[in-house]
């Protein structure tokens, strides 16, 4: 089989930053913060990279959106083994309420663009943990969709697909094209190592605009406040379990 | 006698092993030899090799700084910060950093030490990664990085002793001498697998008879009869990678004609491979510290190469990386102190708010910033200057770094308390690890030494007619009175500021950057006296070698920091404030430290407790040890 894979990766703050939300509650942080490729994206990469591995692939598009610094991640996916970019520019407030529909509209764009074959991405992005991308953008081109995929096997003209779902696995054949999204075990993502983060420089990033995929990204929702979880209050100690049974109905628990 | 020494650790060692060995497989014609005969005829030929130029920049022809210091010439380029990497370039290097720090934050570092080996998983993540072949050109399988970028990664790689002694003694000591001086041929041969990790390398150098005076090697070489192979003898030890390697750099006696026709034994530089056969080693040392790495006593045989200036060459270059990968190891251990100081509570409050913990926290990063500043000024050197001459600055980088890492992991510790002590918490074996900075890749008692007849020599030469005619007044009435003249105008104590070193700073550095310009001409006056009241003698007072060697160092330092922080200031980095207050705070403790050697250099036996010591030394080896009688004996 010779298929053509699109990754999307996106850019998040780095899972060991600690979040914390602007003075005026219009958002997170972000400047001089640490950003890294979507964990869950780099289990999409990575297994896209073993599609290649396997001669299953032979074209991988790492795909992301965001603004100039989104570069960055899709050199990491190039540097782990992705053939090209494409960068759709968004930047400024229209990011900040950039949806998945939005992304889902792009991907599918490419999707007809590109001839791709399977889609794949994160199951879901640590910022704002929507999950949706994968099933809209199955939706929007009318594939088939295999979410939270936990193994995947290409079995001519289609993949057998583990998914994790609730109290168990589900094994799904899912007709090509298709959609699918990576879940945490899916694999064991690799480390770009140097040489190939040298030679990723060299594989090219196309630059696009939403307009230039008829994507409108002017804002449909407006951030009213952010704010961090409250603050987890100082417990107290009791002597007994009476006492505590005491203490529950007090609070009203029992 | 020239004096080197390099990675080593603890002792022991294995008897020789014979065997002849091998064809031929070099140039004969790329043999260069030379005499390891006079220590200052060696380093005066010394050129810095150039690191390899990744991005075609225009390189300045430069004089070198550390040197000029010794006339009192102070090159006001150097307080422009080097800025190396263009922006493709830096960006592409903090792309290369994440998965670096990603794979080192996995390294069981504390299983490493209690096993003494390393993992094959991590050496063969290591090779993956490619930080076998840093230095090695591209087009030979490298990342063909330079200094800078060296030493951007060394920050990362320092965090595991072990592997970072495994990672220097392979690139920055073992494979060296090839890209230094092996010809076309040999680094085709061998480069590619070098930069794979399918080879390991060794540098093989230390004897058990021959440590800091690397001249004096016994280890022989000798031409078969037919002349297709040498045969060599001889043994080494303490040779890190020594166990696994399978590439080494032997450092033998050849016989070689010289000049007037006689044979004469010189050091050659063999290129040695394992399978030539001939080569065993030893059990590997029971270490202090670096436990994971595999040092062990050598035999080899092989041939070509070039000698002694070879070997200086290539521990005068590796020395630079020293800062960064000390400051990269300091500032994870200081961040792990600080967490502790605000969380910990003594008499009810946390210990940061205890005085003598904020001084050390102070003290500390002071030191890592001019750490950090020296080492990446020196790679900025290297990188950016024409044919640089940095032996002086690599030197003055490794003297301060090994020593200011030794001093704060042993503050951290003490920071932690009884903690610290613990096995369960990585100081104490950072603190081993350590220790062994100071004694390898040249002790520091010996680069001191270096640094100071470098710069000496290099003031005597354009000194040699002054210092003549001043230490022959009668011969020369007029001049000397002319020059007294002028030193009599010329304040030793309170020199006038006439160099305007706070022109080319942010006008906030003023302070110190005058601090800076004092101490520079005083040294200018206390080298010219020095070498006036000695002559050639100079170089064997080694307690005045040391105070020229320490005020150097700190000359450097406080250059590096102003340098540094001023540029952070005027292009508005995060926190450049901070950067200002730390350059100060160091440029007043290192004007402190300078003031009290040149008190004594000028004051000489007066003020110097010099005669003193020595005596008391003395006294000592008399008595072969400590010869007060006990507090408690009593005249019965």
């Amino acid at each position: 089989m010779s298929l053509r894979i699109l990754v999307g990766v996106k850019r998040v703050i780095d899972y060991a930053v600690k979040i914390r939300v602007k003075p005026d509650k219009s958002g997170v942080i972000t400047e001089g913060v640490k950003h890294s490729m979507n964990p869950f994206d780099e289990i999409a990469i990575e297994e896209a990279v073993r599609m290649k591995e396997k001669k299953i692939a032979k074209e991988i598009v790492a795909f992301s959106c965001g603004p100039a610094q989104c570069q960055e991640t899709l050199r990491t996916a190039l540097a782990m083994g992705a053939d090209r970019g494409i960068h759709v520019e968004v930047a400024g407030p229209q990011y900040e309420t950039l949806q998945p529909l939005h992304i889902s509209k792009m991907l599918a764009k490419l999707a007809k663009d590109e001839q791709i074959d399977i889609i794949i991405v994160g199951k879901q992005a640590i910022d704002d943990d929507c999950n949706q991308t994968a099933q809209m953008t199955a939706a929007l081109l009318d594939w088939p969709q295999a979410t939270s995929a936990s193994k995947i096997e290409a079995k001519d003209g289609s993949l057998q697909v583990v998914r994790e779902i609730d109290g168990g696995l589900e094994t799904i054949k899912v007709k090509l094209p298709t959609v699918v999204s990576a879940d945490l075990r899916l694999n064991e993502p690799r480390y770009a190592t140097l040489p190939n983060i040298m030679k990723a420089k060299k594989k090219p990033i196309k630059k696009l605009t939403p307009k230039d995929l008829g994507v409108d990204v002017s804002p449909r929702i407006q951030i009213v406040t952010v704010e961090e979880p409250p603050v987890r209050l100082a417990g107290a100690k009791v002597e007994n379990v009476d006492m505590v049974v005491e203490k529950l109905k007090a609070l009203g628990h029992a | 006698m020239a004096s080197y020494k390099f990675l080593a650790s603890k002792s022991s060692w294995m008897p020789i092993l014979t065997r002849h060995v091998s064809k031929s497989y070099y140039f004969r014609t790329a043999q260069l030899s030379c005499s390891a005969s006079m220590y200052e005829k060696d380093i005066k030929e010394y050129k810095a090799p150039q690191t390899e130029a990744t991005t075609e920049v225009k390189k300045l022809k430069r004089p070198p700084f550390g040197k000029n210091l010794f006339l009192g010439k102070f090159d006001t380029e150097v307080l422009a910060f080097p800025e190396v990497l263009d922006k493709e370039r830096l960006q592409m290097l903090e792309e290369m950093v994440a998965p670096v720090e990603k794979f080192f934050e996995a390294i069981d570092s504390k299983k490493i030490d209690a096993e003494g080996e390393i993992p094959k998983e991590t050496l063969d993540g290591l090779k993956a990664l490619g930080l076998f072949g840093q230095q090695i050109p591209t087009d030979y399988g490298g990342l063909g990085f330079n200094a800078t970028e060296f030493s951007r990664i060394a920050e990362i790689t320092a965090l595991d002793s072990s592997v970072a002694v495994i990672l220097a003694a392979h690139q920055s000591i073992g494979l060296k001498g090839l890209l230094i001086a092996g010809n076309e041929e040999q680094k085709a041969k061998y480069l590619p697998r070098l930069a794979s990790g399918e080879w390991t390398a060794a540098f093989c150098l230390t004897e058990p008879g021959s440590g800091s005076d690397a001249g004096s090697v016994q280890t022989k070489a000798v031409l078969s009869d037919d002349g297709d192979y040498w045969i060599m003898n001889g043994n080494k030890i303490w040779i890190s990678n020594g166990g696994i390697a399978d590439f080494f750099t032997v450092f033998a006696k050849t016989p070689v004609r010289n000049i007037a026709g006689e044979m004469e034994d010189r050091v050659t530089a063999f290129l040695v491979e394992r399978s030539f056969g001939g080569v065993t080693n030893g059990k590997p040392e029971d270490k202090l510290g670096i436990r994971g790495s595999n040092t062990l006593p050598e035999n080899v045989l092989g041939e070509v190469g070039a000698g002694f200036k070879i070997a200086l060459n290539i521990l005068n270059s590796g020395r630079f990386s020293m800062g960064s990968s000390g400051a990269g190891m300091l500032k994870k251990l200081l961040g792990w102190s600080a967490e502790h100081a605000i969380n910990r509570k003594q008499f009810g409050k946390p210990l940061m708010e205890f005085e003598l913990i904020q001084e050390k926290f102070a003290k500390m990063a002071t030191t890592i910033y001019a750490m950090e500043s020296m080492s990446y000024l020196t790679s900025g050197m290297l990188d950016s200057y024409e044919e640089p001459d940095c032996a002086m600055e690599a030197a003055m980088v490794k003297v301060f770094s090994s020593e200011a890492v030794w001093n704060c992991t042993s503050e951290c510790l003490q920071i932690l308390g009884g903690l610290g002590y613990m096995k369960d918490y990585p100081y104490e074996r950072y603190l081993r690890d350590a220790r062994i900075l100071l004694i390898f890749e040249g002790t520091n008692e010996i680069l001191r030494i270096l640094i100071s007849i470098l710069g000496l020599q290099h003031a005597g030469k354009s000194l040699a007619d002054i210092v003549r005619k001043v230490r022959n007044p009668t011969a020369n009435p007029g001049y000397v009175l002319k020059k007294m003249w002028r030193r009599f105008r010329r304040n030793p104590q309170n020199p006038r500021l006439d160099l305007n070193l706070n022109y080319y700073l942010h006008p906030n550095l003023r302070r110190p950057s005058e601090l800076l310009e004092k101490r520079v001409l005083q040294f200018e006056i206390a080298v010219e006296n020095l070498l006036s009241y000695y002559g050639k003698e100079v170089g064997n007072k080694q307690m005045d070698l040391r105070r020229v060697a320490d005020i150097a160092i700190d000359l450097f330092a406080m250059t590096a920091v102003l340098s540094r922080s001023s540029r952070a200031y005027c292009i508005g980095l995060r926190n450049a404030e901070h950067e200002l207050a730390l350059a100060n705070s160091f440029c007043v403790e290192a004007d402190l430290r300078c003031e009290r050697n040149i008190t004594e250099l000028f004051g000489g036996d007066f003020v110097t407790q010099d005669l003193a010591m020595k005596k008391i030394a003395e006294t000592i080896f008399q008595n072969k040890g400590y010869c007060a009688e006990h507090p408690l004996k009593q005249n019965l």
